[in-house]
């Protein structure tokens, strides 16, 4: 029941409802850095198609609500314990990617840009409507699947004060365990991705593939292959990202998949497409800008959405080749 | 053939499909002339999507969004004042626009303009890349619009949507547009202008050389494209009587809708359009016993919601992987390929 703190110099509450307070701001970055590792991890899906392909894998985002429905069906249906019912969706997730990629894509690997791009959407939306019919539209919620443990807030530097007959925590930073715990696999995913693309012979090949699928494929890599694996590896970090993001936001519907898709679409472009780094760079500015605007202006909390396509047609139109992309050279 | 013979044909055809129009509205019920006005809509829908994705060679994705700024504005010039007072619960209607109330047909040729002002603002910046990035771009602009339709509550109503729109479409106001939209783009397709935009499609850089402005006349091709979404948005509108920002009445779903029917009928023909917005307009109410119980072999199967669309998406799949040309591939109808088609039967 310490006394309550005077108002630092640093924080203000302006009438407009901008509110600039040092704690609010850290949390929010801690916040906003969690929600970019979930772009990011959805975006190096994005960018690792685009970079072999060149080809907006637009059903990307429907395989991060697969996974997301698969994790839920493993603990209700098949009383799976959470940890197991993850990693199964993961693989299925990663399953799913490579089956997409061999039934849909492979037949057009040879057709003009655009058609594949329409080929994509189409199974895009496939999926959804694959989900509404198999697991019906109603909305259901995720959070009875995972323990309850991981949305507790953690607190750090708080006051205790007594506030509507209650003692009560007041200032400090405050974040759900789960961003901490985002930010941790994440970490750890994209380790490991680094070892797989650059330490293994896949990755190796797959390295190759998107220099110049041709010369690759004389070299007597199976090309079909080292794509099928990338849609797979793109397709289980979507996953994760997938039943990260149910945790947090735990309703769960046939097209949930589409906004965090296209948000790290935009986050693959932002950081240049067809470059990992690129996108995990994207996605964490992309997270924390987003997070930072809703912290700083409540009242534009509804236009959350609009704020990435709006970064998205900037880019577009200033640098489209993105931070870390190469531009794009036509010729006739 | 000749061509006043066709010139002919055409002026017995146009009346004829009036007459057939005017049947089918003494003969059948009201149920199957809202579909035959469904078909008429859907058919502006396609055909100005045509002739963005068609023929002038940029791939649009935003044209739900069109539709939509079409829909929100000719709603709110059709609607009584007292009306507006009633739906407006959350915050009162912007001034001039609580006050007015216009006759259908003005509101929607300005319903067609203000989408074609906004097609022109949405085009200026995203015309600057192509293909894919093109493709984006308006999908994000599109959504964009749907979510600022969400929040914008004093001139949108927010996510009430507006309800209970006057049902002025009917039959003739749908496929008069139609006929409309279909003469012009047919006459600019055909035309220098026309075939400027397919040099573009074929070769982008090759036709800049050939001293094609490129911008202008994509960015013509797609404010005009814009134009007649909007038409089609109000007339959707007041077909629909409710427009409601949150279900993906018109977001991207209602693009791909579109997409589905000129994808049917041939990525680049307008007769192609016409023909899959009517296919589609047909199927999406025949397929609807799928969704209704059924009675398979004595066993009682409830219906699942939902079927219709896996259907169309898993149609559209196929159709791009074994069949991209779709029914009419890039040709037309002419009453010259009608006569060698009887000719080739008939030698048979």
């Amino acid at each position: 029941m310490g006394l309550k703190a005077p108002p630092s110099p640093f924080s203000f509450q302006s009438a407009g409802g901008v509110s600039l307070d040092p704690k609010t701001l850290l949390q929010n970055f801690i916040n906003g850095l969690s929600l970019g590792s979930l772009y990011a991890l959805i975006a190096i899906g994005y960018t690792m198609v685009y970079g072999i392909l060149r080809l907006i894998n637009f059903a990307h985002g429907d395989i991060f609500m697969m996974a997301v429905y698969f994790a839920l069906f493993f603990v209700t249906l098949a009383q799976l314990p959470w940890y197991l019912a993850a990693i199964l969706a993961v693989a299925c997730a990663a399953l799913l990617g490579f089956t997409v990629d061999r039934i849909a894509y492979k037949p057009i690997r040879n057709a003009p840009r655009i058609s594949a791009l329409i080929t994509a959407i189409g199974v895009s939306f496939f999926l959804e409507s694959l989900a509404v019919v198999v697991f019906s539209g109603i909305p259901r919620s995720f959070r009875t699947i995972f323990p309850q443990s991981l949305n507790e807030m953690i607190i750090i530097g708080g006051e205790m004060e007594v506030k509507y007959g209650r003692e009560v925590i007041v200032g400090g930073i405050r974040f759900p365990v789960i961003s901490l715990i985002t930010l941790i696999v994440a970490a750890i995913a994209l380790v490991f991705l680094w070892w797989f693309i650059f330490k293994t012979k896949v990755g190796m090949a797959m390295r190759a593939v998107s220099l110049d699928i041709q010369t690759t494929s004389l070299m007597g890599v199976n090309v079909d292959r080292v794509i099928g694996m990338t849609f797979a590896l793109g397709s289980a970090l979507a996953g994760i990202g997938g039943i990260l993001w149910a945790i947090r936001y735990p309703q769960v519907w046939p097209y949930m998949g589409f906004i965090p898709g296209m948000k790290a679409f935009v986050a693959a472009v932002f950081g240049g497409i067809g470059s990992v780094p690129g996108a995990v760079l994207g996605g964490l500015i992309l997270g924390i800008t987003e997070v930072m605007m809703v912290g700083i202006m409540p009242g534009a909390a509804g236009y959350r959405d609009a704020f990435a396509f709006f970064i998205l047609i900037i880019v577009l139109s200033i640098k489209p080749s993105g931070l870390l992309g190469r531009p794009e050279i036509v010729k006739v | 053939m000749k061509k006043r013979t066709k010139m002919i044909l055409t002026l017995i055809a146009l009346p004829s499909i009036a007459l057939l129009l005017f049947l089918s509205q003494e003969l059948l019920n009201s149920y199957y002339s809202r579909i035959i006005t469904l078909i008429g809509i859907y058919g502006i829908m396609a055909v100005s999507l045509t002739l963005v994705n068609g023929i002038s060679g940029v791939f649009s994705l935003g044209h739900a969004g069109f539709i939509a700024v079409g829909a929100y504005t000719s709603a709110l010039l059709t609607l009584s004042p007292e009306q507006k007072e009633m739906t407006f619960l959350i915050e009162k209607l912007v001034w001039p626009l609580n006050s007015i109330q216009i006759p259908f047909f003005w509101a929607t040729i300005i319903a067609g303009l203000v989408a074609a002002v906004f097609a022109f603002l949405i085009g200026w910046p995203s015309l600057r890349l192509t293909g894919d990035y093109f493709a984006i771009a308006t999908l994000g602009f599109s959504e964009i619009i749907r979510i600022f339709a969400l929040n914008l509550n004093s001139i949108t109503n927010g996510a009430l949507g507006l309800k209970a729109l006057p049902d002025h479409t009917n039959v003739w106001w749908a496929w008069g547009w139609l006929l409309v939209t279909v003469a012009t783009v047919l006459s600019l397709a055909y035309s220098s202008f026309g075939r400027a935009l397919r040099a573009i499609r074929e070769d982008r850089v090759a036709a800049q050389a050939m001293g094609i402005n490129v911008f202008k006349h994509q960015l013509t091709a797609f404010v005009l494209g814009g134009f007649f979404a909007g038409i089609s948005g109000s007339l959707y509108g007041h077909w629909l009587s409710t427009i409601d920002p949150r279900t993906n009445t018109f977001g991207i779903l209602l693009t791909f809708n579109v997409l589905i029917m000129i994808v049917l009928g041939g990525l680049g023909s307008i007769t192609g359009a016409i023909i899959g917005g009517a296919l589609f307009a047909f199927l999406s109410e025949w397929l609807r016993f799928l969704e209704g119980p059924m009675n398979i072999l004595g066993f009682k199967i409830m219906g699942i919601s939902g079927m219709r669309m896996l259907v169309f998406s898993g149609l559209f799949v196929i159709i791009m992987i074994f069949w991209p040309r779709g029914l009419m591939g890039r040709s037309e109808f002419s009453w010259d390929g009608l006569v060698s088609v009887f000719k080739r039967r008939y030698k048979r």
